[in-house]
């Protein structure tokens, strides 16, 4: 269990201080995907950072199962580290080291050496797919298989959390995929817990259980990712979640109002409520926008409606629908 | 000048003394390139490691004296320097004359003048490499074998080559005053005696040695650059 304390960091730089961090408390339980999404700049690397203490808090503390690892040592902070590893957006490999030796630097690192150092480091070149990559160096290597290498490091001193701070950001959708897919498989299979941070939806949705909003060093929002998705609250979780739309698509006359439709799950989804709307209520709706994703199992609909009528009537219309089930309505501005 | 009786009294002095002299020029340049990167890369490697506390902590005091050290020993003229020290080299070697003695100077000319190219060398690194071994638990004596030099090798050794060559030229000065080698017999004959020919059979074979140890650390450089993708 990861818990963050009242956390703040702040930068001092020739221009003043730069609150990156303001008042951060959150958990991330055992075995959870916890995603920390945010725009460019909103804090995020300094935030995973502050987990392993690359950066040291300036209030607040983190807790690591229960130990507070702001006090601890130098020497205890580098044996806390061995549980403690962290991917990067640029994979950060050894570039003069083959990839063999890339594993192994984690192992020497503990003293591990010969013969069952090697065994383990193949085995990790296994477990992330690139066996026959032994002997090569990683200049050679896609910037996907230079991630496997380096996840392939990361996992090699069995640690319980892993920190992956944008580390598909550098890579096109496709390998995101697979990279993403790896990253789900060792959290499965050893139970590691896993904090991906990330400025893009889609790796959320992807992968993460939970997800926390930051926005401008404050977490806006937390929760699991389907609530998040169906009935974002805060401005910067509406943002991540319809990037196309707060703006007007379309310039608006008066009394043309923009209805967003969240729907979530398959009962929602099969409810015919644009038919239900016409004939109950007596209004037409026209469709701007559809779209429909899946996260975790279930499917999520996104409808952006514009609907011709004053603001009483507006109003009769989002009550209505938010009556359903599982369906989330919001007039957008 | 080159008329054949001048020619030949050059060419007994070329083929006595040019083959010992050749001897000579190599081992104090390599004995005191050594002896300078012995000294030089642990300060070159403090500088950058403790620069900021990043890798090391080590008192900004102790920082900036290493600093003013080697600026100060890099602005005095080698052959000054070779004079100041002349008690020093007394105290070591006995004689302030001679190939060996030569070494001393050299060594104290040169050291800060490597520590500089490591240092340049060692700020070539990603940080984020050095970010990522701290990540892992990596203790700064870790970091300095296993992540800052290894990862420099090729830069530092093509700035091995410039050391050498540079400290092939200061031992051909070493020869006005004392010391042996290439340097001493352009300058006893050349300049001394006017026997022009053995001068420059003197320099070709400064430039020939030039040559080699250039060829040499280009090429080692990129033997053992692991970034090149023909590798
Ligand atoms: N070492 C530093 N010194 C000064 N300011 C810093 C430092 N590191 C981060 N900051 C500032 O803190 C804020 C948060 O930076 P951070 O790198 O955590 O953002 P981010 O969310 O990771 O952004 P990105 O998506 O671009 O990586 C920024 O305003 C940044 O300028
Ligand atoms: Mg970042």
């Amino acid at each position: 269990m990861i818990e963050l304390k009242n956390l703040s960091k702040s930068f001092v730089t020739a221009d003043g201080t730069v609150e990156a961090l303001k008042d951060i408390s959150l958990s991330i339980n055992d075995g959870e995907i916890f995603g920390i999404i945010g725009m460019s700049g909103s804090g995020k690397s300094t935030l995973v950072r502050c987990i392993n203490m690359l950066e040291k808090p300036t209030q607040g503390s983190v807790y690591i199962d229960e130990k507070n690892i702001g006090t601890l040592s130098s020497k205890q902070l580098r044996a806390e580290r061995r549980n403690i590893s962290m991917i990067f957006q640029g994979f950060n490999l050894l570039m003069q080291r083959n990839c063999l030796k890339n594993v192994l630097f984690p192992l020497e690192l503990e003293g591990l050496k010969g013969e069952k150092a090697k065994q383990k480091a193949r085995e990790l070149l296994q477990v992330v797919g690139l066996a026959d990559k032994e002997k090569v160096y990683p200049a050679q290597l896609s910037g996907g298989q230079k991630q496997r290498i380096a996840i392939a490091r990361a996992i090699a001193t069995n640690p319980r959390v892993l920190l992956c701070d944008e580390a598909t950001s550098a890579l096109d959708p496709q390998t995101t995929h697979s990279i993403l897919s790896l990253i789900k498989e060792i959290n499965q299979k050893l139970g590691i817990t896993v904090v991906v941070i990330t400025h893009q939806m889609s790796v959320v949705e992807e992968i993460c259980d939970k997800v926390a909003i930051l926005d401008n060093g404050e977490v806006v929002e937390c929760g699991k990712v389907s609530d998040i998705f169906s009935s974002p609250k805060s401005k910067a979780a509406k943002q991540l979640v319809f990037p196309e739309g707060e703006q007007n698509i379309l310039p608006r006359k008066e009394n043309e109002h923009h209805i967003r439709v969240v729907f979530n799950g398959a009962v929602a989804a099969k409810t015919p409520f644009i038919a239900n709307l016409a004939k109950n209520k007596g209004i037409a709706a026209s469709i701007l926008s559809a779209s429909t994703k899946s996260i975790g199992k279930k499917a999520y609909g996104n409808i952006l409606l514009e609907i011709n009528a004053d603001k009483t009537k507006i109003k009769e219309v989002t009550d209505y629908l938010n009556e359903f089930e599982d369906i989330f309505v919001e007039e957008v501005e | 000048m080159f008329d054949s009786e001048s020619f030949q009294s050059a060419w007994q002095i070329i083929k006595t003394e040019i083959p010992l002299a050749i001897w000579e020029t190599f081992y104090v340049t390599v004995l005191s390139t050594f002896f300078a990167i012995i000294i030089g890369l642990p300060l070159g490697v403090l500088i950058v490691a403790g620069d900021n506390g990043r890798v090391l902590k080590i008192p900004k005091l102790i920082l900036k004296a290493i600093d003013v050290i080697i600026n100060l020993l890099r602005s005095v003229p080698f052959l000054i320097l070779m004079i100041v020290v002349f008690p020093l080299t007394r105290l070591i070697v006995g004689t302030v004359v001679g190939t060996a003695a030569s070494v001393v100077p050299l060594v104290i000319a040169a050291f800060p003048f490597v520590a500089r190219l490591v240092e340049s060398s060692l700020r070539e690194i990603d940080p984020n490499i050095i970010e990522t071994a701290q990540s892992m638990g990596a203790t700064p004596f870790q970091i300095v074998i296993k992540v800052m030099i290894p990862e420099s090798v090729p830069s530092l050794i093509s700035n091995a080559t410039i050391a050498i060559t540079t400290v092939l030229g200061y031992s051909a000065m070493s020869g006005i005053i004392g010391g042996g080698g290439l340097g001493k017999i352009a300058i006893n004959y050349g300049y001394y005696r006017y026997q022009y020919l053995v001068m420059i059979f003197a320099v070709l074979f400064l430039i020939l040695l030039v040559q080699i140890f250039q060829s040499l650390g280009t090429f080692l450089s990129k033997k053992f650059d692991k970034r090149l993708k023909q590798n």
